[in-house]
């Protein structure tokens, strides 16, 4: 089956005006009386919550953290992207479409990606006036920076802290509207499956995770806003409770997955220390401005990083990119660490990281300067590793970061079920498979602020006159049978392993066969392997306490058991896409020189997956990718 | 490796009476950060079959101001300018006794051992803490023309993660860092001066509402406030406040 996406005819630069002027809109008094589930409180739950309410509609916001502010957009650090042009460099909306299609490897769609571009000049306004303590110079005006692989500087950040000042604005957006009654705040409430009647989207079940009760929600129609998933690799720059369960319910449902197997590494993250380790910090890319990546050429080498001459490193980003070196786009450079990992050329006591040396640099420009530049980073390594990266080089290493992959979504954001839209990180949609530094928290507001509200109304002056949904439906008690079952099972377990040794174990097969490089023959014994973890975990898991209390220990049990079944999707869409693209590098296919190798003929298509049974295969169905205004090239640094 | 003494607060639920409990950890790396020495703990405990300590945590990074908890009395432990998820084991001596409670405060229930509600957050900032401006109705961002000190000084005040340390440390239970810090970067800034009145004398009625006490100028909360929010907030609230004065006219 082909799925459509449902792409307005016409030029490249009229689409969204035309879809927006010829979208059904439904008026002020009819739109009191329609209700919207947003599950999800980051930059695109927040703002599609906030901007949903204002116009009106009675919207219900779920989120898992105790607070909306708490979701996890207010780690980014690095900034947003918007074609504001500010700098005069030359940038435009064209400049960015253009930058981000051949960033994401040429498998995103035109269409939206020129969308994005077009809502980003919007989106700094919107945040400007909300508050945004973006950076600006001495004379008042806004200030940018240049950000992975781009020629132009269209960066908006403040400080290190850009993801909190946006989610902020949302989140303030947000209480704003809760302060007026038009949104119902429910955190601590986690989505465990969704409700669909006569095939529609009309609610969810949640668990209080205060009190353990499972409790429905009804709407006449429901937004996912549940963020990324690549915490399944259990190592990543994600939070403890990101987590696959909200997409993976919504999939098991019917709605079809897209690439989910598309997930980016960022290559300067804190390498991991020891088994207890449990989350990989990320350290800002701009260090790679000044900060010079090599290994020892020599296998076991044992002398530590200043007593190994220059003569014996091996600066392999510079040997092998010489026109980027060491800012050598995310995937590649990832990759590359990997490989001399693998060879055997780590360092730091588990062998697992790259040197990120700081001494030319020191030399040249002097320690102030150094200091000047990064020195909040350097505190943080200090801070978290006891090291002086000032004395001796960093030890970085690449972590799983950011799911390009998600719910298959159309040009109106809404999902292959009706009325079930999907936003922000939770979607597969505008990157491609790989993402450019600094437009996932702008397509997160985007999709919120400016798309959702139009796409929305379009679909639900169609519910208008249906029948409303009701709690009471025979379908809700189903479901919530259903999600009470499933969660007692976990606990009759009663077995001797706690799901942080699922979840790791999972994490680290993952990370080597369906992780930074992938093979047919490693995926498919990935697929037999975690057949043989499912078994295990519903025979050997052990969760204490009960399901009616608050119990963390269940709420992860619960999530582990959704990503074992979401690793088996991955390891499928992996292995059918018979060529390398972005962040998905197939070994068997690739240059002599070791580059990914596209295969445009045969699959410049986005796979979009549906469900069938547990542990088998599912099924795949196409969406082809028709380049109209951009030839698909091949994408070089060398 | 070290071995550590934990005397950790359990308590069921709000109702329930908590008390102090003994765990004994050997084989403790100081590498550790002290909520993956908590995991280890926890990870123990289940393989036991006692029931892990609850304790509220997500990004460990020091951003998102889930985590929090009263280490030897302090907030987030010995070491100023971090949350509890970046402290890390050595800082801690070997065969350290360490006291771990849940953040105090009448506004600050305990859901249950180190969890504590702090929705009383959310609902000062759902009093005021926001600039009324609709989706759409934004003006292009380059004609408000803001200076980099204010922006700069703005965002000091914004940096708040809204751990809810200020409240715990402070001997009188009080949210003026919390509140005054939203308070001051809103009205440093051109497009926040319009609701100012209002929105100082809404939030500070609602602090009072949720039972925190006030402020006599102790300064405490600033030193335990992990990113080092400033208590010339305070002064700044308290300014603002001074100028209506005290109702809305
Ligand atoms: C460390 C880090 C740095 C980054 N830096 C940048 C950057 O500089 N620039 C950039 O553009 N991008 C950056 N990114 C990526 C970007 O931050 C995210 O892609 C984006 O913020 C995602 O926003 P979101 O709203 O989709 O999801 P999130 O902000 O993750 O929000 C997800 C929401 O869903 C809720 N939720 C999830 N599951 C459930 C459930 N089952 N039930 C109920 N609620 C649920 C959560 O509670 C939360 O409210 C970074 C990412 C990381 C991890
Ligand atoms: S867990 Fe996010 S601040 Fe500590």
């Amino acid at each position: 089956m082909m799925v459509d996406a449902k792409i307005p005819e016409g030029p490249l630069e009229k689409k969204w005006s035309k879809y927006k002027a010829a979208a059904k809109l439904i008026n002020p008094a009819n739109r009191k009386k329609l209700k919207v589930i947003v599950v999800g409180t980051g930059l695109a739950g927040s703002s599609a919550a906030a901007s949903l309410a204002e116009l009106g509609y009675h919207v219900s916001s779920f989120c898992f953290q105790d607070s909306a502010r708490r979701a996890h957009s207010v780690a980014a650090q690095g900034g947003v992207n918007a074609a504001k042009n500010y700098q005069n460099d030359g940038d435009s909306v064209y400049r960015m479409f253009y930058d981000t299609i051949k960033g994401g490897d040429f498998r995103s769609r035109e269409a939206n990606v020129y969308r994005l571009a077009e809502c980003s000049l919007n989106l700094i306004d919107q945040a400007v006036a909300q508050g945004v303590p973006f950076a600006r110079e001495y004379g008042g005006y806004l200030s940018n920076r240049s950000f992975g692989g781009v020629q132009v500087s269209r960066t908006f950040y403040a400080r290190g802290q850009s993801g909190q000042q946006l989610l902020l604005g949302a989140y303030q957006a947000l209480m704003r509207q809760v302060s007026l009654g038009k949104v119902n705040l429910y955190a601590r409430h986690e989505m465990l499956d969704l409700v669909l009647i006569d095939g529609k989207a009309k609610g969810i079940i949640v668990r209080n995770l205060d009190d353990g009760k499972i409790e429905r929600f009804a709407a006449d129609a429901v937004v996912m806003a549940t963020g990324g998933f690549g915490k399944i690799y259990y190592l990543s720059t994600l939070a403890m409770g990101c987590n696959a369960s909200a997409i993976w319910r919504a999939h098991k449902r019917g709605a079809f997955m897209a690439c989910p197997s598309w997930i980016q590494f960022h290559p300067t993250c804190l390498s991991q220390a020891g088994d207890y380790q449990s989350k990989l910090t990320l350290m800002s890319e701009s260090l790679r401005n000044d900060g010079r990546i090599w290994v020892p050429k020599l296998n076991n080498e044992s002398r530590a990083a200043n007593d190994i001459p220059e003569s014996e490193r091996d600066y392999y980003l510079e040997r092998k990119y010489p026109s980027f070196g060491n800012l050598a786009p995310r995937d590649i450079s990832s990759r590359a660490a990997k490989e001399r990992i693998d060879a055997g050329l780590g360092v730091g006591v588990l062998k697992n990281a790259v040197y990120l040396d700081f001494s030319k640099a020191i030399k040249e420009q002097g320690k102030h300067k150094i200091e000047e530049k990064y020195g909040n980073l350097f505190s943080m390594y200090k801070k978290i590793t006891d090291d002086d990266a000032y004395q001796e080089p960093m030890r970085i290493s690449p972590a799983a970061h950011f799911s390009m992959g998600g719910l298959w979504v159309d040009y109106e954001l809404m999902t292959t079920i009706p009325g079930l839209f999907a936003i922000g990180e939770a979607n597969f949609a505008d990157h491609g498979a790989n993402r450019l530094g600094a437009n996932s928290l702008l397509q997160a507001s985007v999709d919120g602020y400016f798309i959702i509200p139009y796409t929305i109304a379009n679909y639900l002056s169609g519910e208008l006159k249906n029948k409303k949904a009701d709690i009471s439906n025979s379908e809700f008690a189903l479901i919530e049978t259903e999600v009470s079952d499933r969660l007692k099972t976990l606990i009759n377990i009663r077995g001797n392993k706690s799901s942080d040794y699922f979840h790791k174990k999972l994490g680290k097969l993952l990370y080597h066969q369906c992780g930074l490089s992938r093979s047919a023959k490693g995926l498919m014994e990935a697929i037999e392997e975690i057949k043989q973890y499912t078994e295990e975990f519903y025979q050997d898991l052990r969760v204490s306490g009960s399901v009616n209390e608050i119990n963390a220990e269940l709420e992860k049990a619960a999530r582990v058991a959704d990503y074992l079944e979401m690793a088996n999707l991955m390891c499928y869409d992996a292995l059918s896409r018979e060529e390398s693209c972005g962040a998905h590098f197939r070994e068997e296919y690739q240059t002599s020189e070791g580059e990914a190798l596209r295969n445009d003929e045969k699959f410049c298509y986005v796979s979009a997956w549906e469900w069938s049974k547990v542990n088998a295969k599912p099924i795949l169905h196409k969406e082809p990718l028709v380049f109209e205004f951009m030839k698909p090239s091949v994408r070089s640094y060398r | 490796m070290m071995k550590i003494n934990l005397k950790v607060w359990r308590q069921k639920n709000a109702m329930s009476k908590g008390k102090l409990v003994d765990y004994e950890l050997k084989n403790i790396d100081p590498h550790m950060s002290f909520l993956e020495m908590m995991d280890t703990l926890n990870e123990s405990l289940i393989l036991r079959g006692e029931t892990p300590i609850e304790f509220d945590h997500d990004c460990r990074e020091g951003i998102c101001g889930s985590c929090g908890m009263m280490i030897n009395g302090q907030a987030h432990g010995p070491v100023a300018g971090l949350t509890v998820c970046q402290l890390h084991m050595r800082e801690f001596k070997d065969e350290a006794t360490i006291y771990i409670e849940p953040f105090r405060a009448k506004a600050f229930p305990i859901k249950r051992d180190l969890r504590i509600d702090r929705s009383a957050f959310d609902r000062i900032v759902q009093s005021g803490g926001f600039i009324s401006v609709s989706t759409g109705q934004a003006v292009e961002a380059n004609t408000l023309l803001i200076t980099h000190e204010t922006a700069e000084s703005a965002f000091d005040s914004a940096a708040c993660i809204g751990c809810g340390a200020c409240v715990a440390t402070c001997k009188n239970s009080s949210a003026a860092l919390f509140t005054s810090a939203k308070i001051a970067h809103l009205v440093k800034l051109p497009q926040g001066k319009k609701e100012a009145t209002k929105r100082v004398l809404n939030m500070v009625r609602q602090m009072d509402i949720e039972g925190f006490g006030h402020c006599s100028n102790t300064e405490a909360c600033e030193v335990k406030c992990p990113q080092n929010i400033s208590i010339l907030n305070i002064a700044r609230m308290n300014w603002e406040f001074n100028k209506t004065g005290g109702v809305l006219r």
